[in-house]
């Protein structure tokens, strides 16, 4: 019951601050409503006993990208985009399809909540160790997309800098 | 103990709200968070899938799929700099020279 309140209060503050992110006007907004989303997703981890991405979703994406999002709109002077139009011209339409796929997914979900067609759960208890699984399987099952997530991180850094330089030569 | 739909229902909330974004904004700095917006979404299902099967390999995915966004943000971050130093503009309809 408890969690069922936590998860309510958490999912309905993920989602007030995601459409607040959507509509704010000045950019600045945004990144805060984004980041006391993150948060709210972040609580949600915790809910499911997944601390380690708790940490993870803490650290990286609310201390790092968000920090890195918070930089470049104050570098980028928006105040002539302040007074133009915020939306796009079809944004009807936009917002007709996203609800639409919405919809959709609602539907699908429904049918695998009344218990059609996810697959049995396994038996026995989850693991107990969540960050010590993790490691184990990043660093045995997973060591190859370890690598290649990092020359990923290469590539984005190399590719950052090129980009945010002033001339090309 | 949560049902399993309740937080693939939360994650498809959060994905149509990043879509929506992503579709009737013209500031990219908005349209570029409402991709990180997806992203969370699709985190949320991975982790929620994961507990159900007992199994840790939904959580290293969405280990990945952070990595993901963080290398995704550093470029499309570099990107908009770029372009505002080149047109003046944030707005995705201005930024027009492949059109014909």
């Amino acid at each position: 019951m408890l969690l069922l309140v936590a998860f309510g209060v958490l999912s309905a503050v993920a989602l007030v601050s995601g459409v607040m992110v959507i509509t704010r006007r000045n950019a600045v907004h945004s990144v805060i409503w984004l980041i006391v989303a993150l948060f709210a997703v972040g609580g949600i981890f915790l809910l499911q006993h997944a601390e380690f991405l708790f940490a993870v979703q803490i650290i990286l994406y609310v201390g790092g990208i968000m920090v890195l999002f918070l930089f470049v709109v104050m570098l980028v002077n928006l105040d002539v985009a302040l007074k133009q139009a915020q939306f796009s011209r079809q944004w009807q339409l936009g917002l007709f399809t996203a609800v639409l796929v919405f919809a959709q997914l609602a539907y699908v979900i429904y049918k695998i909540g009344s218990g059609m067609s996810l697959p049995a759960q396994p038996a026995g208890p989850a693991p107990a160790h969540n960050t010590q699984a993790i490691g184990q399987a990043l660093y045995q099952t997973y060591m190859l997309p370890v690598e290649i997530a990092s020359l990923l991180l290469l590539v984005a850094m190399v590719g950052a800098v090129i980009m945010a330089k002033r001339k090309f030569e | 103990m949560i049902p399993t739909s309740y937080y693939i229902l939360l994650g498809s909330g959060l994905f149509t709200i990043g879509v929506i974004g992503v579709l009737t904004r013209r500031n990219v700095l908005v349209i570029l968070m409402s991709i990180e917006l997806i992203l969370n979404a699709v985190n949320i299902n991975l982790v929620a899938l994961s507990q159900y099967f007992h199994s840790v390999d939904g959580q290293v995915f969405a280990i990945f799929v952070i990595t993901d966004a963080a290398a995704e943000a550093a470029v499309g971050l570099g990107l908009i700099i770029a372009l505002f130093r080149n047109k003046e503009t944030v707005n995705a309809d201005e930024i027009d020279l492949l059109k014909w």
